[in-house]
Order: structure tokens, then C-alpha cells, then sequence
């Protein structure tokens, strides 16, 4: 009975963020029931879309033990350079979509060569790239909004077969990242390296090219989320992408993404981790929360999905401690 | 005539200046088993990291099969077919034995960089049959035990075909029944002629394993002759360079009857049970039993790490309750954890900053500012008592001190605290026949000067050559107790093994 029990427990504790999840959406479904449907949940998916690209990102840099602050800006100074050769050079949007996505992998590489080559921490460089890329960005604009023409916020809001497309690109990237993941040697090398660098280097593999794959790939996706972000919008201002490296992390973490590196998935814990951040916005908005307690309520849930992830793991690992005797 | 596959030819490799080996040359023929043995500090792991690739050496040439081997990281070496099984096994705890086994290169579908998952579990499979571990191979490693995690490090150097397989102390954590499982493995080895070099301090199991043994000292090369011609008493004169006709320390003193720590019906729920037993003052008790037979849980229950159910732990007559390692500091009873890099000491730090974690409390003035000045005095003073080999105690990180000096480290910063109980794990785990004696030679001392000592050990031999009394665990219980003149190894082992049979992968 008392193991039964346990294994419960041990159930619902490996499984915190679906049922965070389903609480908070019949939460908000019972303070303000219009939210509890279909096209809200799609609303939700399709907002979150975004920030779980980028959080896809984010988590392959969070499992080599790493961490990027600079997405925010690097969404920022991508979309800048795809806006800018639209608006100065008369661009194709499929030129500008490339050279913004070519843009987030040199920021990437920026902040692989510096964490990789010269050994600096990533706390430390990506909060440098994060100043810089802003930095540079402003320039560009003379931090003016850079306006983006009808034909990208059509895909913004295209849709094939009744799903939108950013819906479709979200799916395509998880599905990507966790192939890349869990059936290539290198997604599994950057389990090995987030968990052990040293021994990762001993065991014989190429410990900075796994790191570097990781930066440069968070790049890609902090731009190409940009891009989709700015699709919905229309229009890139000198805040874009502000604040949006704490939602992608906080995502990754809700998601069961391992701050210390080498645990974690992209599905369904990542997936969940950033529908579950823009549920919490939406919610709050469709309850006419008060807009200024906004940042506070999400900032309290994630506080709270983080502190209970702790406990979890705590209560885990208790549960999962070996016996030495056999009780009769 | 056999053919050399692997030379080394005036080796040598300096740390800072120091050297760490000097001038070694060594022949290795194909399907050798090349016993290597030497103190810590003798450049036995110098040697093999050279070897293995983990670092460069300064000097000399090394060739495999004729032709010039100079591995720039441990990758070449292991493409160049060496495995480097490492005392710490350095397999990734998060992750499957299967993704553990192909971590360097998974076998791929076609021309895809796609994982061929189905033949990565075949292969697994078969590797870990070859070494007779019976687990699913999607098994996180993290849930194995220190024998079934060696195996699966064996397993991965079979599945790099290596030639050349590198043992460095591959013992120490297991158990008499794994330790004959892993030899039996290395026979099959060598059947299938590969090389092997086996690295440890037990000495007996070297001399039964091995087809030729070398002995390092200081770094250097003093002989390497047939195992035939060796005996364990050779080997030990030979590594210290001068005879130690005794293996153990006199027992000058003799127990009191004042009692340190009483011990009654411990209980916790599929760790321990019913554990009772007093210690007194001067007393050594020895605590003998199989790895995984409840002896460290006990210590750390005791200690007020691991909570327990039921039963009573009293100092100086008095219960003791809601125990916390704090509270027994309070108490004066101390504990040498069995994993001395992981739990006994901070590696980065200095030898004067570890030996004064635990008392920093004493030589705060006002409760609050340390006293460099006397925590320095006091450090000191035990650093030289314990003979602890430091260029400078307040500069050298631990990190950079053999296995022995690090030991005495560890049981200078608990000395510190001035305890009346003292409880050792494993005190001479991996540490070289000279720095054993010197560390019975501490717990004798320690015991006749009135501290009370627990000390447990899965040596029996040593148990019985420093011990006033030996309590037998298995199953998490005492199966028995022997007084200094009842001592026979062969009814104490029995009494070890008895229960083991219930959960055979545990023990």
C-alpha cells in the first residue's frame, strides 16, 4: 500500500508541468469561462509559438550546462537587418527570412567563439552579446520602429489545413530538435557534456564543437522565433525582444530543463513549459486582471513551478534511493 | 616469437617543475597482462594518462605496433584502440548505459547522421552479456551500482574493439563476489590476446592477475620482472624502498570500559535494522561487511545525515534527538566520509582551508571575525602531527596531494574538532601501502590517547590488524561480533555473506 502510494507520487512529481498546465488552464477557465475553449487554447499555442522556438534554443545551450541571455537581442538585431533591407533595398521577403536567420548564427557563433575558444562564462559573455546586440541594433534603426510590409505578417497569419503557420514552424522545430536530440550522436554528446564536461573530453568526444552547435542553434532559432514574433506584429520597435530571454528560460525550466545542465527534453517539457508562460499572459488578460499586476502573477507562477521542480527533484531522488535490505 | 604492441621508451612528464615521472621504459607484448604498482605519488596514474592520452609527456617516445604513438586527447588514443577504464568511472550518469556505449559514435542508419537505434540495443545487448550484466540496456546509469557501472565501462571498451585495455584500480569499489566477476572477465580478455595493464594497491590480486609486474617509486621505473618471480612482500619492499617487516601498528593500549556512544535497535525501513552495539573509550571497533551490507547508511545515520525510525543513540548517557550532523559536531563525534573527493574535502581549496571547515566556528572572534593567526597555528600543528606531505598548507589546493595526504587532510580537519567518537568509512580506500600504515598508525594513536573509534572497511585484513572488536553487518543488520582474540577471517566472511543471496545484484 505504502509503495503504491509512492509510486503516485513519483508519477505526479515526474509529471509537474502537464498538471501545472491543466490546473492553471480550468483556473482561468472557471474565473472567466470564454476562455475555456478551443480557440483560446489555439490563441495560446499560437502566441506561444514564438517564445517556444526560441526556448527550444535555449534549451540546447541549458543542457551543455550553459545559458544565452542574449536572445532577446539577438530577435532584435536579426529582425532589424531583415526589416532594413526590405524597407532600403526592396528585399524579397524570402532574402530578408534568410539573412535574418543568418544573422541569429553569426550572433550564435559570436557567443560560441567566445565561450568555446576563449573560455569565458556564458553567463558572462551572453550578458555582454545581450548589451552589445541591442547596442547595435539601436544603431541601425536610430532606434526607430522599422516597419515590415503586408506580405510577411501574411505569415504570420496564413494557415494550412486550419493551423497556423507559426503553429506549423513550432512543430517542425520541435520535431527537428528532438530528433537532433535523441537519435544523432551529437544531441546525445550534449547530454554527455552538460552533465560532465570534463569527463565528456576524456570519453573522447569533441566537447566544443557539441557547445558550439548548442550557441550557434540558439541563435538560429532566437531569430527565427523573431521573425515569427514580427510577423504577428508588423513592426520591430527598440523594445522587441526585451525580456524575451527570461520568458525562454523560464519556459525551458517550466519544461523540466535543467538549469545545471544535461537534463530535460524538448517534448513535451518544452513545448509545455511555453504554452503554459503564454497561458498564464492570456489568462490574465481574459480574467481583466489589472495590467499592472501582470508581470507579478506570471512572475509568481513561474516562481512557483520552479520551487515545486525543486521539491521534485528533492522528493525524487528520495524516492528513487536504493534499498539495501529486503523487508519482509 | 611474440611481438612488442605497445613501448615506452624514457617517459617522463613534470608538473610545475616537479617531475612526476621520470625516464621510463616499458615493452608490452600482445595479450600481456602488465601488473603495475607503486605508493601514491609513484606516477602509476602519470604513466597511464600518458598512455591514455589525458596528458602529453615532456619527454621519451612511446610506439604501438611498430609505429610512433603520440596521442594529442584521449579520442586518438581510443581510435588508436586503448580504453582507459578510470577509478572514477567516467560514464554519464544521466544518461542510458546504451547512449553511455556509443557515446563517442553511435552506430548510424545508412548515410543519415541518424541513430540505428535498433542495432545500438543489439550490440549493447551482446557487450553486456559478454560482461554478464543482466539490465535493460535503456537503463539510466544513474540507478546502477558501483560493481554494475564498472561493467558497463568494460562493456564500452569491448565495443571499441579495444586492443589495449587500461585498469586503473579497478577494485575499489567493488565487492569480493564483483571482484571475481571482473577477473573473470579479464581472463576472458586475455584469451582474446588483448593487452592489459592493471593499476591497483592490492597487491595480491596484481600478483594473481598479473603475467609480468612493474614497480614505480618516485616516479621511476625500479624493476619490472614475471609476476612469478614476485612475491607481495618484494612487491611492498621494492615500492617503499625499504623493508616494512610489519603491516600493522602494535596494539599498545587497550580499551576502557567508560562507554563513548551507545547504540540501541536502529531502525530504518530498507536500510537497517536492529542495530545495537556500545562503543567505549580507546576502543577500535571495526565494522566489516560487503558493499552494499548497510555499514555506511549505519555510519551516516549515526552521524545525523540519514534520518532513522526507531532505536536510540546516547552520548555520555544522555539520548540524543533530532540528531543533525551539527548537533553531533556539538558532540564531539566525528565522521571521515567514504568518498574523500566528493564529501571529505573541497579539491580547489587550500589543505589549511579544508582542515579548518569544520572548527572555523572555535577561532571566530566575537562569534564572528576568524583568526587567521591561530587557525593557522592550530592547523599547523596537526598537519605536522599527521606527517601531511604540503609544500604550503595555506597555498596547496587539495587537489594537488596524493590519495594519502589527502586521507590525512580529512582526518586533520575532524581532529580539529578534538572529537571523543570518531567514525572512519573506508579510511585507506585507495591510498598506497605506506600511507596506510601511517594512517593505522593515527587511529592506534588516537585510540590510546582515549578516542573512541569506529572504523568500517570492507578489508578485512585490516580490520583485524588495528581492531579491538569487529562487528559483522550484511543485509543491513549485525550478524556478529568478535572480540580481538576470536578474530577468524573465514567465520567473519560467512557471517558477511550470509543474506546476500535475497537481492544478488546489490552485493
Amino acid at each position: 500500500m505504502n509503495r503504491s502510494m509512492d509510486k503516485l507520487i513519483s508519477l505526479g512529481l515526474r509529471n509537474t508541468p502537464l498538471i501545472l498546465f491543466v490546473l492553471i488552464f480550468i483556473i482561468f477557465g472557471i474565473v472567466s469561462p470564454k476562455f475555456f475553449t478551443w480557440q483560446s487554447l489555439e490563441n495560446a499555442v499560437k502566441q506561444a509559438s514564438y517564445i517556444g522556438i526560441v526556448a527550444v534554443g535555449m534549451t540546447f545551450v541549458l543542457l551543455t550546462g550553459g545559458i544565452d541571455l542574449s536572445v532577446g537581442s539577438n530577435m532584435y538585431v536579426s529582425t532589424v537587418v531583415a526589416g532594413l533591407l526590405i524597407q532600403r533595398f526592396s528585399a524579397s521577403v524570402g532574402t530578408a527570412l534568410c539573412a535574418c536567420l543568418l544573422a541569429g548564427v553569426i550572433f550564435g557563433a559570436i557567443n560560441a567563439l567566445l565561450v568555446v575558444k576563449f573560455k569565458i562564462i556564458p553567463f558572462v559573455v551572453t550578458l555582454g552579446t545581450m548589451v552589445v546586440g541591442r547596442g547595435v541594433g539601436l544603431m541601425l534603426t536610430k532606434s526607430r520602429a522599422v516597419n515590415f510590409p503586408d506580405a510577411v505578417a501574411k505569415i504570420g497569419s496564413a494557415e494550412t489545413a486550419g493551423i497556423p503557420w507559426p503553429i506549423l514552424i513550432f512543430a517542425v522545430i520541435v520535431a527537428a530538435a528532438w530528433v537532433l536530440l535523441n537519435r544523432t550522436t551529437l544531441g546525445r554528446q550534449i547530454y554527455a557534456i552538460g552533465h560532465n564536461l570534463e569527463g565528456a573530453r576524456k570519453a573522447g568526444i569533441r566537447t566544443e564543437r557539441g557547445q558550439a552547435t548548442a550557441y550557434i542553434l540558439c541563435g538560429l532559432f532566437a531569430a527565427l522565433g523573431g521573425f515569427i514574433s514580427v510577423a504577428q506584429l508588423g513592426n520591430v520597435n527598440a523594445g522587441f525582444g526585451r525580456g524575451d530571454e527570461f520568458d525562454a528560460i523560464a519556459a525551458a525550466v517550466l519544461g523540466g530543463v535543467s538549469l545545471f545542465g544535461g537534463v530535460g527534453s524538448v517534448f513535451p517539457g518544452v513545448v509545455l513549459g511555453a504554452v503554459l508562460i503564454q497561458t498564464v499572459s492570456a489568462g490574465l488578460v481574459s480574467a481583466r486582471v489589472d495590467l499592472y499586476l501582470h508581470d507579478l502573477a506570471t512572475a509568481a507562477i513561474i516562481f512557483l513551478a520552479v520551487l515545486i521542480d525543486s521539491v521534485r527533484n528533492t522528493q525524487l531522488r528520495k524516492l528513487s534511493r536504493r534499498n539495501i535490505r529486503v523487508e519482509e | 616469437m611474440t611481438r612488442p604492441i605497445l613501448r615506452f621508451e624514457h617517459v617522463g612528464k613534470s608538473f610545475f617543475g616537479v617531475p612526476a615521472l621520470q625516464d621510463v621504459s616499458l615493452c608490452l607484448e600482445h595479450g600481456e597482462l602488465l601488473g603495475i604498482v607503486g605508493e601514491n605519488g609513484a606516477g602509476k596514474s602519470t604513466l597511464m594518462n600518458i598512455l591514455g592520452g589525458v596528458i602529453q609527456p615532456d619527454r621519451g617516445q612511446m610506439w604501438i605496433e611498430g609505429k610512433p604513438y603520440r596521442p594529442s586527447d584521449p579520442s586518438e588514443a581510443k581510435r588508436t584502440g586503448i580504453a582507459f577504464i578510470h577509478q572514477e568511472l567516467n560514464l554519464f550518469t544521466n544518461l542510458s548505459i546504451l547512449d553511455n556505449m556509443f557515446i563517442d559514435g553511435f552506430p548510424r542508419l545508412a548515410s543519415t547522421p541518424l541513430i540505428n537505434r535498433r542495432k545500438a540495443k543489439d550490440m549493447t545487448r551482446r557487450f553486456l552479456e559478454a560482461v554478464a550484466l543482466d539490465v535493460p540496456v535503456n537503463t539510466i546509469v544513474e540507478h546502477l551500482a558501483p560493481g554494475e557501472r564498472q561493467l558497463v565501462e568494460i562493456a564500452r571498451a569491448l565495443s571499441q574493439d579495444a586492443r589495449t585495455i587500461i585498469f586503473d584500480e579497478p577494485t575499489t569499489s567493488l565487492t569480493a563476489r564483483e571482484s571475481d566477476r571482473l577477473f573473470k572477465i579479464i581472463g576472458r580478455l586475455r584469451q582474446e590476446q588483448r593487452t592489459i595493464l592493471y593499476v591497483s594497491h592490492n597487491l595480491g590480486d596484481v600478483l594473481q592477475l598479473s603475467d609480468s609486474i612493474a614497480v614505480l617509486r618516485d616516479g621511476c621505473l625500479v624493476e619490472t620482472r614475471r609476476a612469478s618471480e614476485y612475491t607481495t612482500d618484494k612487491m611492498i619492499t621494492q615500492m617503499v624502498g625499504r623493508d616494512i617487516s610489519q603491516l600493522y601498528p602494535p596494539h599498545h593500549s587497550r580499551a576502557t570500559t567508560e562507554t563513548a556512544l551507545e547504540v540501541k535497535g536502529l531502525t530504518q525501513r530498507g536500510i537497517v535494522r536492529n542495530i545495537t552495539f556500545s562503543l567505549c573509550k580507546g576502543e577500535v571497533l571495526g565494522v566489516f561487511g560487503l558493499m552494499g551490507s548497510g555499514r555506511s547508511e549505519l555510519a551516516r545515520i549515526l552521524f545525523g545525515i540519514d534520518p532513522c525510525q526507531h532505536g536510540t543513540i546516547s552520548r555520555r548517557g544522555h539520548l540524543r534527538k533530532a540528531v543533525s550532523p551539527r548537533r553531533s559536531i556539538d558532540d564531539r563525534i566525528a565522521f571521515v566520509t567514504e568518498n574523500r573527493r566528493e564529501e571529505g574535502l573541497l579539491m580547489e581549496a587550500s589543505v589549511q582551508d579544508n582542515m579548518a571547515l569544520v572548527s572555523l566556528r572555535q577561532y571566530a572572534r566575537g562569534g564572528q571575525l576568524i583568526e587567521r593567526g591561530r587557525v593557522t597555528s592550530s592547523v599547523s600543528q596537526i598537519a605536522d602531527s599527521l606527517k601531511i606531505k604540503a609544500e604550503r598548507i595555506s597555498t596547496q589546493v587539495a587537489k594537488n596531494l596524493s590519495g594519502g595526504n589527502q586521507q590525512k587532510v580529512v582526518i586533520g580537519k575532524w581532529l580539529l574538532t578534538e572529537p571523543e567518537v570518531l567514525i572512519l568509512d573506508e579510511p585507506t580506500r585507495g591510498i598506497d601501502v605506506g600511507a596506510k600504515y601511517e594512517i593505522y598508525c593515527i587511529i592506534r594513536d588516537l585510540a590510546a590517547a582515549g578516542t573512541a573509534i569506529l572504523c568500517i572497511s570492507s578489508e578485512l585484513e585490516e580490520l583485524i590488524g588495528i581492531c579491538d572488536k569487529i562487528l559483522v553487518m550484511s543485509n543491513g543488520e549485525i550478524q556478529g561480533t568478535f572480540a580481538r582474540e576470536e578474530f577468524d577471517e573465514e567465520r567473519i566472511l560467512q557471517l558477511a555473506f550470509k543474506g546476500h543471496k535475497t537481492h544478488g545484484h546489490v552485493g
